[in-house]
């Protein structure tokens, strides 16, 4: 039998520091959906996950129960929606988004990822529609999460992409409004984006993947933030070290969730993504790790060198503890959803500039981030382009998921409310970058793209 | 299947009794027993088995946690294989 010291560590993760299995995803390729019609897309869609995902909620309360480990979020993610309505003839793909939407809601899922478009190189006719389409989507639909991929190591920076990207961001913003700008929420603009995250709001099933997968996304700022608060003092050896066994049990349970969820639900299993995801709450912010380590607020000097130890650490221990590594793995960065983070913003510790030099060693990108209403979409392209260029040149994925704060200024506060949580709105600089944006085209792939 | 029972909470009479009456009432047999007490603060861990039960995991689960209400404690049950993950390579 198991001592009672190992049984009580791993309930009092779960009870008192917020380990959870972040979200099982099930991945639905809708590729045999197509059709020229955008009403009959619409209806295959929606069909066919309703029926692949029917037991998926079921399933994952389920295991919860079972297992004693809270499953946050049930999602799923489909194929880039740009290419499933490519033969569509009409131009607007909202009714698409609809259908999701209402699958979603049949399902009981609460976000659903894939209102997409790959455009690293070049956009065709149906991923501007996409495109075109995504503030009416995000704005008349509920649960829908859209994503556009702008760059790539390999193919460089499609710059019109990333020029048209904050006009739609813009758009959306106003068109919703009403409700914080919410829409962005659910809006991420990607360079190396994957095809296998589990993570809103950027997951979509991506064209390399099979018919359908379950993806398992872990979490747990705050196990690792208690287990470092046991090595005070300690050098960076003993952290890192702390981190990864940490790091390695947490993935061990979600690979035990993952291989669970794939055999009752007859579906394969595809990865695990090994993040540390924060929420609101308190005692489950990443933020707070950082601070742990001997920093009076998140986002003074020493911040990116935090975070650089801790996304790595995250990864080593948890590499082992899966199968197959996937998604977006490590530590992410979400303003508005990390406690410790609004905090930082709110005292001015965190700005843009530093998130942004942050970026190039946590796992995903400028994230979840309130600016003032009237940011002009020239500067959210140059933030964006910024942003892309260290993906590309790094060689991981980075992302910038945006809220311009329709008709507040800095130092206001917009609320989305649940995991999304409130954001401090940040200063921009005010000085502009449209002539540089107006120039368009490519940036090329840099030299170390060129590897065969 | 086998499964971990834990019981926390302020000790008094009674409470493996009652823990063992409702198992034995589901035909669930008990493996393991270990049980601490300090300070008047009661844990017990318990390796059950649930082969020969004839109940659903979430009706067993249900009623250890109506039980655990009823006299004051938290009874939770979890499938073994989770501790085996987190501590056993």
């Amino acid at each position: 039998m198991h001592n009672q010291k190992e049984i009580l560590a791993t309930i009092d993760m779960i009870d008192n520091q917020h380990l959870d299995v972040r979200t099982i995803t099930m991945g639905i390729s809708l590729l045999d959906c197509c059709s020229d019609s955008v009403e009959v897309t619409a209806e295959k869609i929606y069909n066919k996950i309703t029926v692949l995902a029917k037991d998926l909620v079921k399933t994952g309360e389920d295991i919860e129960k079972e297992f004693g480990i809270p499953i946050v979020n049930k999602r799923i993610s489909v194929t880039p929606i740009s290419l499933v309505a490519a033969a569509c003839k009409e131009t607007d793909y909202t009714p698409i988004a609809k259908a999701l939407d209402k699958a979603a809601h049949t399902c009981g899922v609460n976000f659903i990822g894939g209102f997409s478009a790959l455009v690293h190189k070049g956009m065709t006719k149906a991923d501007i529609n996409l495109i075109n389409s995504i503030p009416s989507a995000l704005a008349e639909t509920e649960r829908v999460c859209a994503s556009v991929s702008v760059a790539s190591t390999k193919a460089g920076i499609n710059m019109d992409a990333v020029k048209l990207m904050g006009k739609i961001i813009k758009k959306t913003a106003d068109k919703t409004a009403d409700r914080g700008g919410f829409g962005c929420a659910k809006l991420v603009v990607f360079a190396n984006a994957v095809e296998d995250n589990p993570f809103m709001a950027g997951a979509f099933h991506g064209v390399g993947e099979a018919e359908c997968v379950i993806n398992v996304g872990v979490s747990g700022p705050g196990v690792v933030h208690h287990a470092l608060k046991k090595c005070k003092g300690q050098p960076f050896d003993v952290v890192a070290e702390t981190i990864k066994k940490t790091a390695f049990k947490i993935t061990r349970m979600g690979q035990l969730v993952a291989t669970e969820a794939s055999q009752r639900l007859g579906v394969p299993s595809g990865i695990v993504d090994l993040s540390l995801a924060p929420t609101p709450e308190k005692g489950d912010s990443v933020a707070r790790i950082l601070e742990e380590m001997g920093l009076e607020v998140c986002g003074t000097h020493g911040t990116t060198a935090a975070l650089a130890l801790l996304n790595d650490a995250v990864k080593k221990g948890g590499v082992m503890a899966s199968n197959h590594v996937g998604g977006l793995s490590g530590a992410f960065i979400p303003v508005s959803e990390d406690e410790g983070m609004i905090e930082a913003a709110l005292k001015n510790a965190l700005t843009l500039d530093k998130l942004e030099a942050m970026t190039c060693v946590c796992s995903v990108g400028l994230d979840m981030i309130a600016v003032p209403g009237d940011t002009s979409a020239e500067t959210l392209s140059a933030i964006i382009a910024d942003e892309a260029a260290i993906g590309v040149v790094n060689t991981k994925t980075t992302a910038v998921r945006i809220i311009p704060a329709v008709g507040k200024k800095v130092g206001e506060i917009i609320e989305f409310g649940g995991l999304l949580g409130s954001a401090p709105v940040m200063p921009v600089h005010e000085f502009s970058s449209a002539d540089f944006i107006a120039r368009g085209g490519r940036i090329p792939a840099p030299m170390h793209s060129l590897k065969n | 299947m086998r499964a971990i029972i834990t019981v926390t909470g302020k000790d008094r009479p009674g409470i493996i009794a009652g823990v063992c009456v409702l198992l034995s009432e589901s035909n669930i047999n008990i493996l393991d027993i270990s049980q601490t007490v300090m300070q008047d603060f009661f844990t017990m861990t318990m390796l059950i088995d649930l082969s020969a039960c004839d109940k659903a995991f979430a009706e067993v689960s249900d009623s250890l946690d109506a039980k655990g209400k009823e006299m004051g404690l938290i009874i939770r049950v979890q499938r073994e294989d989770i501790f085996d993950r987190m501590h056993r390579i």
